[in-house]
Formats: C-alpha cells, structure tokens, sequence
C-alpha cells in the first residue's frame, strides 16, 4: 500500500470525532490499540443514540402512537441497512442479537441442538474464537456429534488440504473464523463455505473481526450464516448481528420465546411471527440498532476498501517494525492482503501481562492474553500474548510509541 | 511513571529472575494446582507439614507466569515457613499485596494472589472443607 492510500483517509479529521483519543493519563495521551475487542465510537454515532432518547424513544412494534411508530420504523430500518451494508436480500435475513457470541448460540441451540446426532461432524479451525469452540463443543456433547479443528499451519494459515480431508459427507457445518482475532489471518471462506456446499453442509461465519474493516458480501461468500458485533466497528456495545439465508431462518425454530415474536398465542400453543422478528423476543436492543446504523452510515462514507487499505498499511508497518526488533516472537501471517488490522507478538523474556503492564505506563492501551483463543495458544507453546489492534483512527507514530516502549520492559526484566 | 514500573521494583523483578524455593517437593502433606484463567497461568503449590500437623515446614512452588504471580509464589514460599495452616486461610489479599510491598493496579490483583489462593484451596481440601481438583482465581 502507498502512503497516498494512507492519506486518502484522513485520520486528523477522522480524530476530532472521537474526544476519547484526546484523553491523558499522568499527561500523555492515550494510544488506544485495543480495537479488535471493541473500537472507540464517534460522535455521529453517539449523537445518533442520544437524539434518539432525546427524541424519538418507545417501544417497537406493537405501539400505534407517534413516538411508537418513529421508533419502530428507526428500528426497522436498522435491519434493512446492515442487509444492504453485507449484501443479504433484506431485512428477513438480518437478526439482532446482543453479539457475536450470542449470534453462534442461537444457530448452536436453535439448528445445532435439533439437528444434530451421533455421527454428524463439526467442522470448526484450530484458530476458533471461544465463542463458536466452546458453543459447538459443548452442542457436540448433547448431541454426540464429533468437532474437527481445521489445522492452522506454521505461517499461521489454514491447511487447506487438511480442510479437504476433513470435510467429508458427514461434515453437517463448517464454522470458521473469517479474519482470525489472534493471528490476523484472512480466512478464504469463500472456499470453506464451497467444501462445505461440496458435502451438503452448512458454513457459518464469525466476521467479528471482518465487518468492522474491509468489504463483506455475504451473498458473495454464499455463507449460510454470517455474524458480528457493533461494538467492533465504530458502533454500541449490545448488539450483534446474525445474517442467515432466508430459507434455512424460515425453517428453524426460535432459540429465545417471548413477547414480540408471535403470530398467535392461546393457552394450549403459540405460532411464529415474520422474519425476523421470530428470533428478537421482548424489548430488543433499540437505541443501539441506531447507533449501529448510524456506525454504518459512517463507515461507509470513509469507504470500506480505504478503511481496508489503511488497515493493511498499519498491520505491514507494526509487522515490519516489530520484525526488525529481533527479540519479539510475531504470530500469524506478515503483513499483506491475508492480515487484518492486528499483529499478535511476544517480547523474548517478559510475559505478555508484564509488557502489557509497562506498555501501560505510556499509555499504550493493548490486550495481554489468551484472546478467547486458548488452544491456539497452547498450539503455538505459549500461555498468552500481546496484541496491538489498528482502527482508522490510528496513525504510525501510536504504533512507534509501543516500540519505543518496549525498551523500558527490556530494561527492567534483562 | 504510573502504577505499573511502581510494580516492577527490584525485590519483585529479583524473586522473578531468582524465584525462591521452587520445585516441588518430594513427601508433601497436600499438593494444589490453580490457574488465572485471564492469563492462562497456572502454579502447583506443596506444602509440608510439621509433626504437629499445623506448623508449615516447608514450601514449594512451581509454574510458570507473569512476574507478579511468581514474585507473589516466591515470597510467599519463605512468608508461610513456621505459620500455622489456620494463619494461612486467615490471610487475604491486603496481606499479600503488604508482603509484596509495591502498589499493585487494580488488574493485576488476580496475578498477585494466586499463589495464597491455590495454598489456601489446598489446604481446604486437605482439611476437608473443600472438594475440587483444581481451583481458579476466577471467583474472586
């Protein structure tokens, strides 16, 4: 990537909407490099939210007063705008749910839990998050079907052709990661979601850590179900998104029962509501449908290839950087089209919570652990690891602050 | 500085690089393995002790982890030599972080505890008030 597509988007002005990044500490200034677990939120966003309190808040659906019907139709139209962000078909593809996690669990319980037996195989990558491994893992135990893990190689890519033996006419799902939230892997999910078609089972696809920084076309992917979270991409905390082909969310059952979902209720059975709303239940998450809204609108106006291009700009340079320091272990591929915005590492001798500790005390805000990824870890022999994660807020001299930082922690533990 | 280089003073980094009766121990009256489960630590506490069946003798710890939860099991290894099993559970957090002697940032307590609440469990279990395998810092 060029320095130009670096300037293209232009992280001063991008800056003045978010008053967090202008925060100190002991008299610096905050260098927030935590975003692959959740990004700041602009003002746009923010205001969104509150003129919506400020202006328009009730109930949805079922109230025919004014203030009603301005929230229902916000609300509503929420779901058409994140069908039209990700290219589903409309808004009966698009449940709201409180995250990513949430998204996994409802397929686990709602398909996973009715369809699955002995015999049947999961599918699932060695670089999983926690939130599909435990979820499919503990459905594989009510069950009695079998989960595989997709290898991760040395380059920390998956080994295709092992995905290829694995998924066989007993595979029922294949659940991948879409950019891996450790290693910064860019999974070919299209390919996956193909293997999977290949064998009459189904692809779901954790985008926690796509969605917020490069183009995704479900349609494209042809997934069967796709998930994120807004947290993640400039939006509010308490929203997540399943995306799922019409056909199948028609025929599956509710995973949560309630108010809100029903076409008929009597004493003795109750019957379904229209999609989607047969998967929202009770009061759902409204101000922040907004607020994601209003996160999308926003991002789109940055464009999401620049958003892409200065992610990729980013992740290089860290890789690059942290490479030539020769005491530091970096996990995951180099920079380049199959990183996302995030470089995992390990400083030789200090444990990954005593770096994150000392990054700290310059104001370096980054994440020292496992990352909801424990086996990976375990694979790759070490107990935990510090990640640096990039937004379009971020520039190259945040990401030379952690360097020069990383002195005091050699200093102090040679 | 802040709060964190204030955790790193040498006592702390040489219990770290020089970790004080570590390894297990051949004849131990209870053994307990515990994890951090935000980090991924884990330490295995022995403890041996006296014919009285209430004096601590002898400690030992082994693991790996941050320099906190191993300065904290290192010094806690000499602290609980010629205390009584009843002294150990009455210790809390405050007693450890005034062994350690430096201010610990609200994040890093878990870290710093560790080794007392895997010694503690374990002596619970040898007791009998307990009855786990393994035990977290979790709950905390």
């Amino acid at each position: 990537m060029s320095q130009q597509n670096l300037e293209s988007l232009d992280v001063e002005a991008i800056r003045e909407e978010f008053p967090i990044l202008e925060r100190e500490f002991d008299g610096q200034q905050v260098v927030y490099l935590d975003n692959a677990a959740t990004t700041q939120t602009p003002d746009p966003v923010v205001d969104a939210m509150s003129d919506y309190y400020r202006e328009s808040n009730a109930n949805v659906h079922r109230g025919i007063h004014h203030l009603s019907q301005e929230a229902s139709i916000a609300y509503e139209e929420a779901h058409d705008r994140v069908a039209e962000f990700i290219g589903a078909d409309g808004r009966e593809e698009i449940v709201f749910t409180k995250n990513t996690t949430e998204s996994e669990n409802l397929i686990a319980y709602s398909w996973g839990l009715n369809e699955l037996g002995p015999g049947d195989e999961i599918v699932l990558t060695e670089m999983e998050h926690h939130a599909s491994l435990v979820t499919w893992q503990q459905i594989a135990k009510r069950t009695g079907a079998n989960v595989e893990y997709i290898r991760v190689d040395e380059t920390g890519r998956l080994d295709m052709d092992h995905a290829r033996d694995l998924i066989g006419d007993d595979t029922a799902l294949v659940s991948a990661v879409h950019v891996s939230n450790t290693l910064g892997t860019v999974n070919p999910v299209g390919e996956l979601t193909a293997l999977a078609h290949e064998h009459g089972a189904l692809s779901f696809i954790d985008g926690a850590q796509a969605v917020p920084n490069r183009p995704v076309d479900v349609s494209e992917i042809d997934a069967d179900f796709y998930a994120f979270s807004g947290h993640k991409m400039a939006g509010p905390t308490g929203i997540g998104v399943l995306y799922g082909k019409q056909s199948l969310l028609e025929e599956l059952e509710p995973y949560l029962y309630g108010g809100g979902m029903i076409r008929k209720v009597t004493f003795e059975d109750s019957t379904w509501g229209e999609l989607p709303w047969k998967f929202e239940p009770g009061t759902p998450p409204i101000a922040e449908a907004v607020g994601l809204h209003a996160a999308i609108d926003w991002l789109e106006d940055l464009g999401m290839e620049r958003v892409q291009a200065h992610e990729e700009e980013l992740a290089a340079y860290a890789y690059d950087q942290l490479a030539a320091e020769g005491d530091v272990e970096i996990y995951g591929p180099e920079g380049g089209a199959d990183r996302g915005g995030l470089v995992s590492f390990n400083l030789d001798g200090v444990h990954a919570h005593d770096l994150t500790s000392i990054l700290n005390d310059h104001t370096v805000a980054v994440r020292a652990g496992d990352h909801c990824t424990q086996p990976l870890h375990d694979k790759l022999g070490v107990p935990a690891s510090t990640r640096a994660s990039f937004y379009v807020y971020n520039t190259r001299e945040e990401i030379d602050k952690l360097i020069d930082a990383l002195d005091d922690a050699r200093a102090l533990f040679a | 500085m802040g709060l964190g280089s204030d955790m790193y003073r040498q006592q702390i980094l040489d219990h770290y690089k020089n970790p004080r009766n570590y390894g297990e121990l051949e004849d131990p009256t209870f053994t307990h393995i515990g994890e951090n489960p935000m980090c991924g630590d884990e330490i295995r506490m022995d403890v041996k002790l006296d014919d009285d069946e209430e004096t601590i003798e002898q400690v030992a710890f082994s693991g790996d982890g941050c320099a906190i939860s191993q300065a904290s099991a290192s010094m806690l290894s000499g602290e609980l030599r010629g205390k009584t099993v009843d002294e150990l559970l009455e210790m809390d957090r405050d007693d450890v972080i005034d062994m350690l002697g430096v201010d610990i940032s609200p994040m890093r307590v878990k870290c710093a505890v560790l080794a007392e609440k895997v010694a503690q469990d374990g002596a619970e279990i040898y007791q009998g008030d307990l009855d786990v395998e393994k035990t977290t810092t979790e709950d905390d």
